[in-house]
Parts: C-alpha cells; sequence; structure tokens
C-alpha cells in the first residue's frame, strides 16, 4: 500500500486531455497542441518521478476504490513497469511532437478526432503497463486496439483494408487471450495475477493450465505479430497516416511483449513456463529464430521504406519473443534493454520517414536519390537510427544485441545466435542500399546540380535529433541501465 | 466409445460452444465476403461469452439478489445463488464486442465508398489495378 499516486496521473492525464482535446479542438486547432503537449509532459514528468520513487523504495501496489485485492483491481509499478512507463510516456511525447506536424499537413479539418484517438491510445498503453488484473488487461488490449483500428483506418487509400484485415486478426487474438484468462477464472477463482500466481502450484490440473497458458500466449502472439501471426502488421502500419505510425510502429508490439513477460512471470512462474513441458522452450525459440530469418528475407524483398521497415519490426519481435524464451538472466536482460532500444531505433527511423515523407512525393526507393544534399540533417538522424538497427557501437543496438547474443551462448541456443547474427548482416544491406541510393542516387531526368537544402520543418526535424542523440545516449549508458533497473527485473529462479 | 459419449453429454453446454466457435472461426478466415468476416466474429466472440456465462450456472442456484440484513446474520450459501462475477466481466465483454462492430462496420462503409463492393477478391482486383 502507498499513499502516492503519481502513476494515476499518468493514466490520467492523457485520458482527460482526449475529452477535452475533442471538445475545445472542435472550436479553434490551437488548444490541440498545448493540451496534448501538456498532458503527455505531466505524464513524462510523473512517470520520471515513479521510477526513482521505485527504485528507492521498491514495488507500489495500488488498490483502485479502495475494494482491496484479491476482489478489487490492483495497479502494480515494479521496476520493469515503471521502466515501461517512462519508455511509453517519453516516446509518446517525442512522437506527438512530429505528429501535430504531419497530421496537420495530411489531415486538415480532422486533428482533433486524430488527436482524441491518440491519446486514448497512450492512456490504453500506460493502463497495460499498470494493470495487474488479467481480466483488466483484456479491456486495456481492447482499448488499444480499437483505437488503433481508428487511426490506421484514417489513411489514404488501402488504410481502409488494411485496417478490417487487423480488426478480424486483433480480435481472434484478444478472442483467445479472453478464453486464457476464462480457463485460469475456472481453476483459480481469480483474476488477479499475484493471486493467481499463489493458487497455480498448488492446482492438480496439468492439462487445464497447459491450455490456459496456451490460448493467453497465442493471443498475445498474435497481438504482437510474432512470425508466422504478423501477416496484419506490414499493411496495417505502412498505410496507416505518418502521424499514426510514429506512435504505434515503437510502443503497440513493444508494450505487448512486455505483457508476455507478465504472463510468463507475474501469473506463472519460471519454472512452470521452462520445465513443465519440455521441448517448448526450446521449439519458441527456434520459433523465433525463423520468424527472425524470415521476416528479414521479406525486409530484403520491399522496395518502399515504410514498408521495410514494418518486416524489420516483426523480425525484432521475435528477437525478443526470442531472449525472454533463452530461460538464463542474460537474454531476459538483452530481451527487456532490446525493448526500451528497440522502441527507440524505430522511433528515430519512423520520424525521419515522416520528416521524408513531408518532402517528398513518395517512399518508394526511386524517390529517395540524393536526400542526403536535399535533408542532411534528417538523413544523418536516419543513419544514426540505422547503424543502431544493424548494432553499430556505440548506438544502443549493440548493447541489447550483445546480451541476446551471449544469453543465446550461454544457452546453447546456436540457431537462434546464427540468426541474430545473419539478421544484422541483412540489416546492415537492407540499410546501406538506402543509403547509397540516397547519397549518390539522383532522382531520374533531373541534372546534378547543388539543390538547396529543403530539410522538414523544425517541428518534425527537433523530435527526430533529440531521438538520434538519445539513441546514443542510452548506448553509452547501458550498462547503468542493466545493473540500476534491468538487473532487478529479472525473476527469480533464472 | 460411451466413455467418450459420456463425456459429451455430462460437459454438453462446452461443446456446443466450441462448435459455435469453430463456425465463427471458419467464417472470420474462409468467407471471402467482409460481412460475412464480421458477423464470424460476432459468433466467435458470443460462443466464447456464453462460455463464460454458463461457467457461473450451478444447479439448483438462484438468482444472487439478496437480502442485506439476512445474509449480516447467517451469511451466504454458495450453493443456493449462481456466481455472478462471470456475467459482469461478460458485460464488458459485451460492450467491447458491440465497439469493435461498431468501428468494423464503419470501416465496412468506407471501404465500399472506395471499392464499390465487399467482396475480397473484387476488391483485391481493384486494387492490383
Amino acid at each position: 500500500m502507498s499513499e502516492t499516486n503519481l502513476h494515476m496521473v499518468i493514466l490520467a492525464a492523457p485520458l482527460l486531455a482526449a475529452f477535452a482535446v475533442n471538445l475545445l479542438g472542435r472550436l479553434s486547432r490551437a488548444w490541440i497542441a498545448p493540451l496534448t503537449l501538456g498532458a503527455l509532459g505531466i505524464s513524462t514528468l510523473a512517470s520520471v518521478g515513479i521510477l526513482f520513487q521505485v527504485l528507492g523504495e521498491g514495488t507500489i501496489r495500488y488498490t483502485v476504490g479502495n475494494w482491496s485485492p484479491p476482489f478489487g483491481i490492483e495497479l502494480v509499478v515494479d521496476p520493469l513497469s515503471a521502466l515501461m512507463l517512462l519508455l511509453v510516456s517519453s516516446v509518446a511525447l517525442v512522437a506527438t511532437v512530429s505528429a501535430l506536424k504531419s497530421v496537420q499537413l495530411e489531415m486538415e479539418g480532422r486533428e482533433h478526432l486524430f488527436f482524441t484517438l491518440y491519446l486514448i491510445l497512450i492512456a490504453g498503453l500506460v493502463g497495460l503497463v499498470l494493470t495487474a488484473d488479467a481480466f483488466n488487461l483484456y479491456v486495456l488490449l481492447e482499448i488499444t486496439s480499437i483505437t488503433s483500428y481508428g487511426l490506421i483506418a484514417m489513411g489514404r487509400g488501402r488504410a481502409v483494408l488494411s485496417s478490417f484485415n487487423y480488426i478480424i486478426m486483433g480480435s481472434i487474438g484478444a478472442s483467445f487471450y479472453l478464453l486464457g484468462v476464462g480457463y485460469l477464472y475456472i481453476l483459480t477463482g481469480s483474476l488477479n495475477m499475484a493471486d493467481i500466481a499463489g493458487i497455480l502450484p498448488g492446482l492438480n490440473a496439468g492439462a487445464a493450465v497447459a491450455t490456459a497458458f496456451a490460448f493467453l500466449l497465442v493471443g498475445l502472439w498474435i497481438k504482437m505479430a510474432f512470425f508466422p501471426l504478423h501477416g496484419w502488421l506490414s499493411p496495417a502500419y505502412s498505410h496507416a497516416p505518418t502521424g499514426a505510425g510514429v506512435l504505434m510502429a515503437p510502443l503497440v508490439t513493444k508494450v505487448t511483449i512486455y505483457l508476455m513477460i507478465r504472463i510468463m512471470f507475474s501469473v506463472f512462474s519460471p519454472e512452470y513456463v521452462f520445465s513443465a513441458h519440455p521441448g517448448i522452450q526450446t521449439a519458441i525459440v527456434w520459433a523465433a529464430a525463423l520468424g527472425i530469418l524470415c521476416a528479414s528475407a521479406l525486409a530484403l524483398g520491399q522496395r518502399d521504406l515504410r514498408k521495410m521497415l514494418t518486416y524489420i519490426i516483426v523480425a525484432e519481435v521475435g528477437y525478443m519473443v526470442g531472449g525472454v524464451w533463452l530461460a538464463n538472466a542474460n537474454g531476459m536482460t538483452g530481451a527487456v534493454l532490446h525493448i526500451l532500444n528497440d522502441a527507440l531505433m524505430t522511433l528515430c527511423l519512423f520520424l525521419s520517414v515522416s520528416a521524408i515523407a513531408s518532402r517528398t512525393s513518395s517512399l518508394s526507393f526511386d524517390s529517395l536519390g540524393g536526400l542526403y544534399r536535399r535533408m542532411p540533417l534528417t538523413m544523418a538522424a536516419f543513419t544514426i537510427g540505422a547503424f543502431s538497427m544493424i548494432g553499430v557501437p556505440p548506438t544502443c543496438g549493440f548493447f541489447s544485441k550483445w546480451y541476446l547474443i551471449l544469453g543465446g551462448v550461454e544457452a546453447g541456443h546456436w540457431g537462434f545466435v546464427a540468426a541474430l547474427v545473419i539478421s544484422s548482416l541483412v540489416n546492415a544491406v537492407l540499410f546501406f542500399r538506402i543509403i547509397e541510393i540516397a547519397f549518390f542516387g539522383n532522382i531520374p531526368g533531373e541534372p546534378v546540380v547543388q539543390e538547396a537544402p529543403t530539410e522538414a520543418p523544425w517541428s518534425m526535424l527537433s523530435p527526430l535529433v533529440v531521438t538520434a542523440v538519445a539513441l546514443i545516449v542510452v548506448g553509452l549508458g547501458s550498462g547503468r541501465i542493466v545493473s540500476g533497473i534491468i538487473s532487478l527485473t529479472i525473476p527469480g529462479g533464472f | 466409445m460411451e466413455g467418450i459419449l459420456a463425456e459429451i453429454v455430462a460437459k454438453y453446454n462446452y461443446w456446443l460452444y466450441v462448435v459455435l466457435m469453430m463456425i465463427g472461426f471458419y467464417a472470420m478466415i474462409g468467407k471471402r465476403n467482409l460481412v460475412k468476416k464480421l458477423l464470424g466474429m460476432n459468433i466467435f466472440q458470443t460462443a466464447i461469452i456464453l462460455f463464460f456465462v454458463s461457467t457461473g450456472v450451478k444447479r439448483g442456484g438462484g438468482i444472487p439478489i439478496l437480502d442485506k440484513y439476512k445474509v449480516l446474520e447467517h451469511g451466504v450459501d454458495v450453493a443456493q445463488v449462481v456466481n455472478p462475477l462471470p456475467h459482469v466481466l461478460m458485460l464488458t465483454a459485451i460492450v467491447v464486442a458491440v465497439s469493435i462492430t461498431g468501428v468494423a462496420l464503419a470501416i465496412l462503409q468506407r471501404i465500399y465508398r472506395e471499392y464499390g463492393t465487399l467482396e475480397e477478391d473484387e476488391i483485391l482486383e481493384k486494387v492490383g489495378e
């Protein structure tokens, strides 16, 4: 029990701002930016506060509405969720600065609707990180999904079709999760995660527990686009409005991986997850390795920058799922660090995509020629993001990949290690291909003349530069993040 | 054979939901018409809702509306009332299902306006052009 209400502030600020944006944004566009940025700024400050509080005083448990757990809904902030809270709120804040501009360019007059959904999506993600109740988690999962469907459908052309496809896949995932919760409820009579975790080991119902676990996992895998359940992600994220892409691509899949860790270690236990069914652990790491390879191969086949990035996201999901399932401390550290790093890298790349999209007609490779001359700062940040994806030190991508490879070696999963290395090489090919086109290539038909730089508007450039700097700062501070925060998140039994 | 049959009869409600769920699942995956896919999704969700509701039911259980003073004096005889919690959970799940259906119908309307059809094959043909 704790006296603090800071984590409620993190959740409430975007949620209340969503309604204010909808009402006041109708009257005048001028309200939208201060309300959105103000709410997310408050969230970010509060999550910095709560991170220090959790590191100082330990896990915070909060009962909503004074209904004591296991009957009431409980919110729990442990070191891992404090880290995720900071990640979600700060990434959302940075992404919004760029989204405000790109939404203004793309959908004039509908901005208040866009930002209403946008803020509710952020509130849903914060809620997912906070909740310690299995059914509450389902509701929040659907809140984030429904807002995502809406945001994606606001895009042009094929976006509606991709959104409908995502609705069908997303609903199957959520329904599987709900079925898993149903099995757990029948078995334990409880919905509180800690309470279920206390009851489960005493049950003599192997098959039913295993069924519940399988439904929960597969449901979340669909939601996080784990290969081969990734079909919805690429069209949805590449047709979404760029303003929605910069928020969803870094955060939604990463938060779902956090949920998988929650289910595996807070509801079930490491002993159950890794030892009760021999062979499953190895099989899942192999599936992750295969997923990384296939997604990398699919990324190679793309001729559109944003499409290519969406397949890289799918490959990165494989990194993290595989890392968690390696069942050792290094793999787990790598996976958690990679959640952090991948969110920042994806943010950096999608921000540069939205900056590029504001100046070029399309994002296909052919129209990227000569970008280094025209947008030097944007492409410099893009290069840092690309180096981080490849895993070049001192960018942060290197360090989490290092831990993942160490974990793979320790567990003896050479297939996973090989997949990581090959995927890094493929990333190098992917990004150097683009860097080559953008550096040497020219727009066909145009003479090679000294063009004046036409950088993206400052409001899209500044968040991009901040993120690129953050990639290096987080990279250099990896040691501290691991020893200070992530080492606290490794569950007992490793 | 008789063992399996007895098992099915004893838990017939669950078997019914499995059948219902599979009908919905087939429609979502196998049908080429987008409205049929949406209907399949609804059947799928309804099957899960029924599954939850039936877990709370007890033979001979009454409505869980109790006299406060009697309960304070004698306590609750749990065998006499059905478990209301799954029903309450499903109220929320129904709200979720309805909102997803609403969003999906709105999106279907936009698809129809854009492509003039709701048959997946015809849409893909038009997109491919």
